[in-house]
């Protein structure tokens, strides 16, 4: 007969359970990890002596399928990584294409990725928002914040046909221009959004119980941000001024007139504050970029890499032949290696791209600020409560997508 | 890389466009430059493997440098017939003067070992976990170096070229 199964030494029967650490498994299950993540806790009574994150549990080898996709095939495993933040996913992508082919985005292109990066932006927030109140305890503001995130979602639905699974930009400009219709659509949408973050605030900002399970909880300084590779609001959170779209602009984010809000104390409520605001600095920003749309291209004049338009593809051999030629082999991107990051929703989003000639990149990697922000939480958790963990989770707005990619 | 954009520039026209900090590390530890390549507007310092550390270190707190975050830390694979096969590429950015530089350690495969930088960075746990996880390139000194990714006892390194897109064998825990 076989013997008796051995006992780890962390789950054998104590007799005094209170002196003694106890370890326990949160999640994945668990419904304010956001997704399929593991936290082993140790702990001491309630308070968390040492906490150690797992992940992997939605790994599903994109990293791997870049690397047998074409170019333009790839677009569309990006919005599968950030999945409530896919406009910016495409972005990174597409822009780390287009400098390695060094192509000249036409104007127009470029404000409507601006637009619908921070259409997306507020809508990415919004969903943090409301699982984060939730996970607190408020549900209310939940079925708000989803009421407003709806209406972004149908303006993206109405720009490339996509709610959560866009891929609405390209190498080289966009997939089409935005339909008719649509300035109207998103400026009734921006004019309607300052009073719902008001509404949002009257919810939550005032709330003392809100205020007391966020202030002093979830503790990172400065120094110690910067050290663990903290970005966006999660490292404004912790009062450094720092966001990609002015340290290093793209797209034409220079030509805009937006603060960078940041607050000083590194707690869940100074990250909480940050994200406030930023949404009415995307609001802001919107507003700029609907006024500055001028009629022109949105496509680069690059016949070898941008699709033709279907009227010249039926009355032109040769935007036929480039039509063929792209949909069946590709195109062939210059060898060498760029690295483009983007200030994404949730911080610095990096895309390695490495070709080696070719119509297939060699490598593909993705730097996802969720994965980054997410290694420092046995950081920000120790010594906190098991309840507060849930908080802290909360205001690093992981997604576990992005994260196990 | 035959490309002409690729190709190192001469030291004459590296002085007239090499960013600061290339200077103060050229000054400073020219033997810890392999080579240098200006491309798209990206400079890639490759560093030999043993000098990984102090260069980090160097161009983490040289005044001139202050590369004090690392935004990533990603390996790729060069081909199966390739020699040196592996390539590990660390991003660096600075929070107060924001520029951005790349450093690349160049590894055979069979001795894919590199000191850890999670000395000069916390946040290098992580990547540095990812890439063992995904190349097998093995971080010395590294206080926690097991799979991330993908289980603990898996076979193999998913990312290397020589591993298969697509498998019928399903996966079990045994």
């Amino acid at each position: 007969m076989s013997s008796a199964p051995t006992i780890p030494p962390q789950f054998e029967i104590v007799d005094q359970p209170l002196d003694t650490q106890m370890t326990i498994s949160m999640g994945p299950q668990h419904p304010s990890t956001h997704g399929v993540l593991r936290l082993e806790l140790v702990l001491d009574g309630e308070m968390v002596v040492k906490t150690t994150p797992d992940i992997g549990y939605l790994h599903t080898g994109m990293e791997k399928l870049f690397e047998y996709k074409k170019y333009q095939q790839g677009i569309v495993i990006t919005d599968r990584m950030d999945y409530l933040n896919p406009l910016g996913n495409n972005l990174a992508y597409v822009m780390a294409g287009e400098k390695l082919l060094g192509l000249e985005i036409p104007e127009r292109a470029q404000t409507i990725r601006v637009l619908m990066c921070e259409l997306q932006r507020i809508a990415s927030h919004l969903v943090w928002l409301g699982t984060h109140a939730l996970d607190i305890g408020a549900m209310t503001v939940f079925f708000y914040c989803f009421r407003e995130r709806e209406k972004i979602l149908n303006l993206i639905e109405a720009a490339s046909g996509g709610r959560l699974t866009p891929s609405y930009f390209r190498i080289g400009g966009l997939m089409m221009d935005l339909p008719a219709g649509f300035e109207n659509r998103c400026k009734q949408f921006l004019d309607g959004f300052p009073p719902s973050l008001q509404e949002f605030h009257t919810l939550l900002s005032g709330n003392k119980i809100f205020q007391r399970r966020t202030q002093g909880i979830g503790l990172i300084s400065a120094e110690e941000a910067i050290d663990w590779g903290l970005s966006g609001p999660c490292l404004r959170g912790s009062g450094v001024d720092l966001d990609i779209r002015r340290a290093n602009p793209y797209t034409g984010y220079e030509k805009y007139d937006f603060e960078v809000p940041t607050e000083p104390d590194g707690d869940v409520w100074s990250r909480y504050m940050v994200r406030m605001r930023e949404m009415k600095e995307s609001h802001k920003i919107s507003v700029q970029a609907l006024s500055r749309l001028r009629p022109g291209p949105v496509k680069a004049d690059a016949p070898k890499v941008v699709l033709p338009d279907r009227e010249a593809m039926k009355s032109h051999m040769d935007a036929l032949i480039h039509h063929f030629l792209i949909v069946a082999e590709g195109f062939d991107v210059p060898a060498g290696e760029v690295y483009f990051p983007i200030e994404a929703s949730k911080g610095e989003l990096g895309v390695y791209m490495k070709s080696d000639g070719g119509p297939k990149p060699s490598r593909v990697h993705f730097r996802g600020p969720s994965f980054v922000n997410l290694s420092a939480l046995p950081v920000m958790a120790e010594g906190e409560m098991v309840a507060d963990v849930v908080a802290i989770i909360g205001s690093l707005d992981i997604v576990l997508g992005e994260i196990d990619r | 890389m035959e490309n002409s954009e690729q190709a190192t520039p001469t030291s004459e026209s590296l002085e007239a466009t090499a960013p600061p900090f290339l200077a103060a590390l050229q000054r400073e530890h020219p033997e810890w430059i392999a080579e240098v390549i200006s491309a798209f507007g990206e400079t890639t310092i490759v560093v030999p493997r043993e000098h990984i550390v102090p260069a980090c270190q160097f161009l983490k707190t040289s005044p001139e440098t202050q590369f004090n975050f690392l935004s990533d830390i990603c390996g790729a694979d060069r081909g199966v017939e390739e020699e040196p096969r592996f390539e590990v590429n660390y991003h660096l950015f600075s929070t107060t003067k924001h520029h951005r530089v790349r450093l690349k350690v160049v590894l055979n495969e069979d001795d894919v070992h590199v000191d850890t930088v999670t000395t000069v960075w916390k946040t290098a746990n992580w990547h540095e976990r990812e890439t063992f996880d995904l190349f097998g390139v093995v971080f010395d000194g590294h206080p926690d170096l097991r799979r991330i990714l993908l289980p603990d006892d898996w076979q193999g390194h998913a990312l290397r070229k020589d591993f298969p897109l697509r498998g019928y064998e399903p996966y079990s825990l045994k």
